[in-house]
Formats: C-alpha cells, structure tokens, sequence
C-alpha cells in the first residue's frame, strides 16, 4: 500500500494496487502486534546510527548495510508521518509518544498503539490513504500468477480474477512486489493464510535473484496452549515488553541461565538464542505438556495485569486464560523471513522494472531481525520502492508484448477447465508445511534438508497431475494449485540455501554444523531459477 | 478407550448459478476449543477441498474476512466455537451475493476490477 502511495506521490498517473484477497486486510502488517523501532528520541536521546548499530549486531554479519542503514534513518520519518495519517502511537502522561525497550535494542525505541493494535492502526491509515488518491486504482481478489518480463525487463504480469475465474492482463512500465513473507509454509506459524512466498517465487521465475533465504525467523514464545482463538500467537511479546514474566520449563524451573541469557534486567533475551533454548529444553524432556515451555505472570497482581492490557484481559478470560492465577504454554514458531528478494538501495532487482518492498526483500535484516524492525521495514521500502518505480515508468513506452503473456494465460484457462486427479493441492499444501516444519526448522542438518528437497522437487513434478476442480466462480481448488506451485518453489529457495550454509548463524541452527564459522560472516547465499531449475551459489 | 468426539455440519453449497441450493453435511473430529473455521479447513484438508471459504489471518480475528452465518446468526467462522452437539448450519452472508459455498462477494466497490 505504501508503495503505490509514494508512487502516486512521485508523478505516476496510473499505479494498480492488486491483491489476492482483501486490499490491506491480510498480509503481516495487519497482523503486527505492538512494536515498532524508530530513533525518535523520546525516551531519551537516541540516534539512527545507533538504531543501525543494533540491527547490525542482531543481524550477525549479514546484512546489506546499505538496506539496513535506509531502514533505520527513514524510520523515524515514516513513523512521524503515520501520526499525521491518524495512527495515534500511545502516549507517556507527559505528553510523548510512549517508546519501549525490546531486546536487541540498546535503548527504549519501540513504540506501539495499545491494545495490541499497531497493526490494524497502520492498516487503516494506509487503507484510509489509498482511498483518497485517484491515481491508484485497486483490485482485490486479483491472485498474480506470473510476471511478464520482454527483452529481460519487467513487462507486467498476468492474473486471475479469483471471484470470476477470468484472466487478467496487466501492462506495466515497473513493478513492486510487495507480497510479504513465507512463514505459512511452515506447519507451526503466527503467519495469515496469504503469507505463502508468493512473491518470491514470482520474482525468481521473472528472473531476479533471492538472497539468505534459509533465514527464518521462529518467533520464540508462540502461544501453544490452551487453544486461543481471537488473538494472535504472538501476543506474548507484548506481555514481555510490559510486565516480563518468567519462562520455565516442564519441572516449572527457570532455565534461560543455562544458555547464557541472564534477564535480572528485564525481557532481553534475542529472538534466535531464546528460540534455541526453549527447542532445546523440548528436546531433552524437559518441555510442557504440549510440547513447549510454561511462561508465567502468576507473580504480578492481578491489577498491573488488567492495567497493561486492559480489554485483552477479558479476551483472554473468553479463552479460559487467567493469567494471575495460570502459566500459558508457548513454543517457537515461523514468523518472519529475512531473506527475500535481492535488491539494490533502490529496492530495484537485478530484473529492470522489477522492484521489491517490505518482507519481499532480502538483506536489511541478515541472519536475525530486530523485533521492531518490520514495520519500517515496510514503510520504509515501499516509500523508495514506489518512488523509483515511478521514476522509472515516467516518459517511458510500454514494452508489454501479448505473445510474453500467452503461456501464463493459456495455463490459467486449461486449469480453469479442470485437471483430473487423484491428490489435491491442499494436501500437498499440508504435507508441504510439515515436511518444513520437520526438516527445515528451527534445528537442520544435511540429511533431513537433503530428504526435504528431494520431496519438495518431487512435489512440483507431480503439479501437472493434480486434481482441479472445474469451475470459475471462487474456485478455491485452483487458488491452491498456483499457491501450491508458488510455496514449493520458495520452500526449496529455503531448504537449499540452508544445506549450503555448512555453519549456524542468527536464525539458521545445524546440529551438525553447531558453530558460526568466522570465514562465512558476509557471505550469503544467493538463489536464482532457470528452465524450472533452481540453483544457489555462495556470493559476496 | 472413549469414542473420539465428532461435531457435525451442514454447510450451504453452490455458486449464484445454481437453480436451487443446496447443503451437504460433513462430520469432523472435534476438540475442545476448535472453531468452526478449523472445522472448514479441515474439510477442504480431508474431505472436500473444493468447499470455499474466505480467511486471511486465520484465528486472530483482525482480517475480518470470514463473515458467516451460523444457525442464521452473523458471525466470525474464525471465533466462533465448534459444537459436538446438535449439527451446526453454515451459510454464506444473507444480502450479499453468493459467489460460491460460503463466500458472499464483500469486496468494496472501489476494489472491483471491470
């Protein structure tokens, strides 16, 4: 959204915003719970450079320097401006906007729109935006199947009009992917139904290169048990944030120490070590009932709860959850991707015409991203992503050729028309995110990620021989096969980039490669498509 | 060893095209505090996976896209708890048209493609 908004802004006259479902409802953004990091200095003094320092040491010698840098000195802008836009960040009593430390970040930076509303806040004012500029034209349920590239520019792509069956045509002198992240490709995520590496899959057949795919971000404490409906999974972090609370194991003993976590000071730990110590007191059979560890607030009063979280209380209580009296269950789960597209500081892929915003992209966050990050992330690269979109379609012919298209088209009305066969896509969906769940998760070794892409591999011979049902209306069954064909490409970007790095680092654990190896800071993993086949190779 | 519990819907079928509706009924496992949208998902995962159904995040209830009736009551499949009682009767928005099963066509004009 931000992205055809700044592209408006930059002189474009024509800009689509396409999306498969519903436009600024699904997706991550919405989904965004409380933080979001910017050096806005008012909690104290605080500095962009000091917010990059932070996200560069979370990022464990991988990232792009120059993305990161982009994200962190344009962060505080974009913040300010959503607060014109009537986000409205929760205040101090002294009148400033309310900034909370988060781990990984060396002062109070993080602000937030209780409760728990960050993300619908920035939603809507995004949504409210869009609606007030003639120039973006919307279109909801449009599901993109293939970008058309001539002459190895991007050329605009090809779509299925998901409510009519019809296809779509779509001419375009730049293009912005801006489709989120992977996480749902995982059996265990806190991710929207939408979040199924569409865009990277798209991308790597136009031609562009994806960059540190096999960086996965498991959010650590996921809420497990009891079953919660209502909230999303990761509304535990906020309770950290504001009240800290205590994480211990199945024999109810605190157990952070042990993997060199001390937090006397408050809630500290960082995404990838807390992960690796709750998946590890699992595996030694120390776990909880459900397969997770206890985090408990049983210590506060009841009323610094119901004061911190007000209306979530009671949703909570809806839940069977009281939290003064009962531990909550949580697990680590896939939340985040910081690989994505490789783009230069214009957000431009090595594909012209090509662009990428938000989780797309590769590179700002390295091997670990700082919580917080997200939010500026995408504001901050839709803001250049749109803008040099812009820049790049004014004055300029449309290379949209037919016959670039009449491939994609002719695949969507054969499938439209039926396939028979004796698997449907939704079962290769499931079977998909367990085999991930298994094998590329938060632990890896050579032999399960070598089991994992060789499945995966099969599972995309087997696409032309899967059953469609035949249909035009809302057909659901050929909106999984094309999710279905986009998810198996990502997830293979991910498990071959992982059995490459013979290292762990950040986000990326492999028991037989225990050890971050010093020769492999600044070296990512660089994944790209030909003919159907897809290859990773080492790059500076 | 105590019998698995099941719950038991009827779920609305057809497109707009269709002369007349009709309802099929499916019997899912049921678990304490599951949904009725688990109880969809897991229809489409093992019984029929042509049944439609419009969701985006899931069970966290911010997407608001999964607007249904239930027993004739407007509510969110993604909230609202499935029963190991009496069968359950889901059926698309009434005053939206019908696209297919149970998706109603909610999408705001300015986002229609034509």
């Amino acid at each position: 959204m931000y992205a055809a908004i700044a592209a408006a802004r930059a002189g474009a006259q024509r800009v689509l915003l396409a999306d498969k479902s519903l436009i600024g409802r699904g997706g991550a953004t919405i989904m965004a719970q409380m933080t979001v990091a910017a050096a806005l200095g008012e909690a104290g003094e605080d500095d962009w450079r000091l917010h990059l320092a932070d996200t560069l040491a979370a990022g464990r010698g991988l990232c792009e320097e120059g993305l990161s840098a982009l994200l962190c000195h344009q962060a505080p802008h974009r913040i300010r401006e959503m607060e014109e836009w009537r986000v409205g960040w929760t205040r101090r009593e002294d009148g400033r906007i309310a900034q909370v430390a988060a781990p990984g970040h060396s002062r109070p930076r993080c602000c937030y729109v209780d409760f728990l509303n960050t993300g619908p806040a920035v939603a809507a004012a995004l949504r409210r935006r869009v609606a007030r500029i003639g120039a973006v034209r919307c279109a909801g349920n449009l599901l993109i199947t293939d970008l058309v590239v001539a002459d190895g520019e991007a050329a605009g792509a090809v779509g299925l009009d998901i409510a009519s069956g019809t296809p779509v045509t779509i001419a375009a002198k730049a293009i912005v992917i801006a489709t989120g992240g992977l996480s749902r490709l995982f059996r265990r995520n806190s991710a929207s139904a939408n979040s199924g590496g569409d865009g990277y899959a798209l991308a790597l057949r136009a031609g562009a290169e994806l960059v540190d795919m096999e960086f996965v971000q498991f959010f650590p404490i996921g809420h497990l048990a009891p079953r919660l409906v209502g909230l999303d999974p990761i509304l535990w972090d906020p309770f950290r944030y504001k009240l800290g609370g205590r994480l211990l194991n199945g024999a109810g003993e605190a157990f952070l120490a042990a993997y060199g976590s001390d937090e006397s000071a408050g809630y500290t730990t960082p995404r990838d070590l807390l992960t690796r110590a709750i998946a590890s007191e699992v595996a030694a059979g120390r776990g909880s009932p459900h397969g997770g560890v206890y985090l408990s607030f049983a210590h506060l009063p009841r009323e610094r709860i119901a004061a911190a979280f007000g209306p979530i209380v009671a949703r909570l209580a809806q839940n069977g959850i009281d939290l003064a009296r009962d531990p909550v269950e949580v697990a680590p789960i896939a939340h985040y991707h910081m690989g994505g597209i490789r783009v230069d500081e214009r957000l431009e892929s090595r594909v012209p015409g090509l662009y990428a915003a938000g989780e797309a992209t590769g590179g700002a966050s390295g091997a670990n991203r700082l919580s917080g990050n997200a939010i500026p992330e995408a504001l901050v690269f839709g803001e250049r992503a749109g803008h040099f979109a812009a820049l790049r379609a004014a004055g300029r012919a449309q290379a949209w050729r037919r016959r670039d298209a009449a491939e994609a088209l002719a695949q969507i009305r054969a499938l439209s028309a039926g396939q028979k066969g004796d698997v449907a896509a939704i079962a290769l969906l499931e079977e998909m995110r367990a085999l991930m769940w298994r094998h590329v998760g938060p632990f890896r070794d050579a032999a399960g990620l070598a089991a994992a892409l060789a499945r995966l591999r099969e599972m995309r011979g087997m696409l032309p021989a899967l059953a469609v049902t035949p249909g035009a209306h809302m057909n659901p069954t050929l909106a999984d096969w094309f999710e279905l064909r986009a998810g198996l490409l990502a997830a293979e970007a991910v498990a071959a980039a992982a059995l490459a790095r013979r290292e762990s680092r950040g986000a990326h654990q492999r028991t037989d490669f225990p050890h971050a190896d010093p020769a492999l800071a600044g070296s990512h993993i660089v994944a790209c498509e030909a003919a159907g086949t897809l290859t990773v190779k080492a790059a500076p | 060893m105590t019998r698995p519990l099941l719950a038991r819907l009827r779920v609305r079928r057809g497109t707009a095209d269709d002369p007349a509706p009709r309802y099929d009924e499916f019997v899912v496992p049921f678990e304490e505090g599951a949904t009725v949208l688990d109880a969809l998902l897991w229809i489409r995962a093992h019984r029929d996976p042509s049944l439609a159904i419009r969701y985006s995040c899931l069970n966290a209830n911010v997407c608001k896209e999964c607007l249904i009736a239930i027993d004739g009551r407007t509510a969110y499949a993604c909230t609202a708890r499935l029963s190991a009682g009496a069968a359950m009767t889901l059926e698309p928005l009434p005053g939206k048209a019908q696209l297919r099963d149970l998706v109603t066509d909610t999408l705001p004009p300015r986002e229609r493609l034509g």
